[in-house]
């Protein structure tokens, strides 16, 4: 098996890899998550057996970055909710309360909405990251959207 | 396709990934991740692609060689870690431009030969050391020197899959009679390499 190089997958997968983590970690961990994720990413790289789903791995290790950070923040006092900044996430025709929303929901439900949108993942791969079934995965994607309508107007 | 603003929201999301990346493969060279560093730099010849290991500059590509392919040959051959990091080719790029305006009649650069191996090896490394700036030899004459006369056509193939080109001098090596033979880069670059040495020879 040959695996292409390391480039080609930050060309092809690196900006939703990015905005997937700035999307759930917010635009201070959300950086660190990326970079972690990345750094991971090419210490296993050698070792893989299988490269049948490149983007798939890739997402796989930065929803488990994510969930280190919302895990490490839920051992510490909440904090008041931080806006992202201008610019660090632009978000075109809606509140910037989406994402404090997205970075709210219960980690299934923020994984499945961020890996749906923001990785452009099928249901079947979103399962596989989860680790659920493929109508959980559905499932859960349309209880975060429930969720975040509850919370959020969009325009 | 959807219509719900909300998933249009979502969908919509743009971050900038520029910075982080960047810092990205600086803490991966920091971490000894970067097994095949590679950049491109300008030359007379066209875009040029060069990479290096650690140990030194394992490839150098013409522009009328795919990108991608000699990147996929890297990954398959020396190392799937290879990132575009330009600051480990700094050192090639300097000197390669140097040997571009006539300021550098040899280079002084580590080289990884991990590419070739067996007989193809030991002629590339005798081109190297011994055949230098402004000089010329024939397939014949570098068989000779490497103790294997006969040998002229296994030294053709040697110089046809040289991966360091320019640096490792393959196109210092003619035909008998001096055709030009082939070259991996096309002849017209052959022509120029060959011409600017000729011009500069005289002053160093």
């Amino acid at each position: 098996m040959t695996l292409p190089p390391f480039q080609q997958l930050l060309d092809a997968h690196g900006a939703d890899l990015h905005r997937f983590c700035l999307a759930q970690a917010g635009p201070h961990h959300g950086p660190d998550c990326f970079q972690e994720a990345v750094l991971a990413g090419l210490r296993a790289y050698p070792d893989l057996r299988d490269a049948s789903n490149l983007r798939g791995w890739l997402f796989t290790i930065a929803h488990h970055k994510v969930l280190d950070h919302h895990r490490a923040t839920a051992r510490r006092p909440a904090p008041v909710a931080t806006l992202p900044e201008a610019g660090a996430l632009a978000v075109p025709a809606v509140d910037e309360d989406l994402w404090v929303a997205v970075g709210r929901l219960p980690d299934k439900q923020r994984g499945a909405v961020a890996l749906r949108y923001l990785g452009d993942l099928p249901y079947a791969d979103i399962g596989v990251v989860l680790g659920c079934s493929e109508a959980a995965a559905r499932q859960n994607v349309r209880a975060g959207l429930a969720a975040l309508r509850q919370e959020v107007s969009v325009r | 396709m959807t219509t719900d603003p909300l998933e249009l929201s979502l969908r919509g999301a743009t971050t900038d990934p520029i910075a982080d990346l960047a810092l990205v493969v600086a803490r991966a060279e920091a971490e000894g991740l970067v097994d095949v560093a590679y950049a491109t730099t300008d030359s007379p010849l066209g875009r040029l692609l060069v990479a290096a290991t650690p140990a030194g500059l394992v490839r150098l590509a013409f522009e009328r060689e795919d990108d991608d392919e000699v990147l996929e040959q890297l990954a398959a051959r020396v190392s799937p870690r290879v990132l575009e990091a330009p600051d480990r080719l700094d050192e090639v790029r300097r000197e390669l431009d140097q040997y571009f305006e006539g300021q550098r009649d040899q280079f002084e650069l580590p080289l990884d030969w991990r590419l070739s191996g067996g007989f193809r090896r030991t002629v590339l490394e005798t081109l190297y050391a011994d055949v230098g700036y402004g000089r010329t030899v024939s397939y014949l004459e570098l068989a000779t020197m490497v103790g294997n006369p006969k040998a002229s056509r296994a030294v053709g193939t040697a110089m046809a899959t040289n991966p360091i080109p320019i640096v490792v001098p393959c196109h210092r090596v003619l035909r008998a009679g001096g055709q030009l033979g082939g070259y991996g880069g096309g002849l017209p670059a052959k022509r120029t390499l060959l011409a600017l040495e000729d011009r500069r020879r005289a002053l160093f």
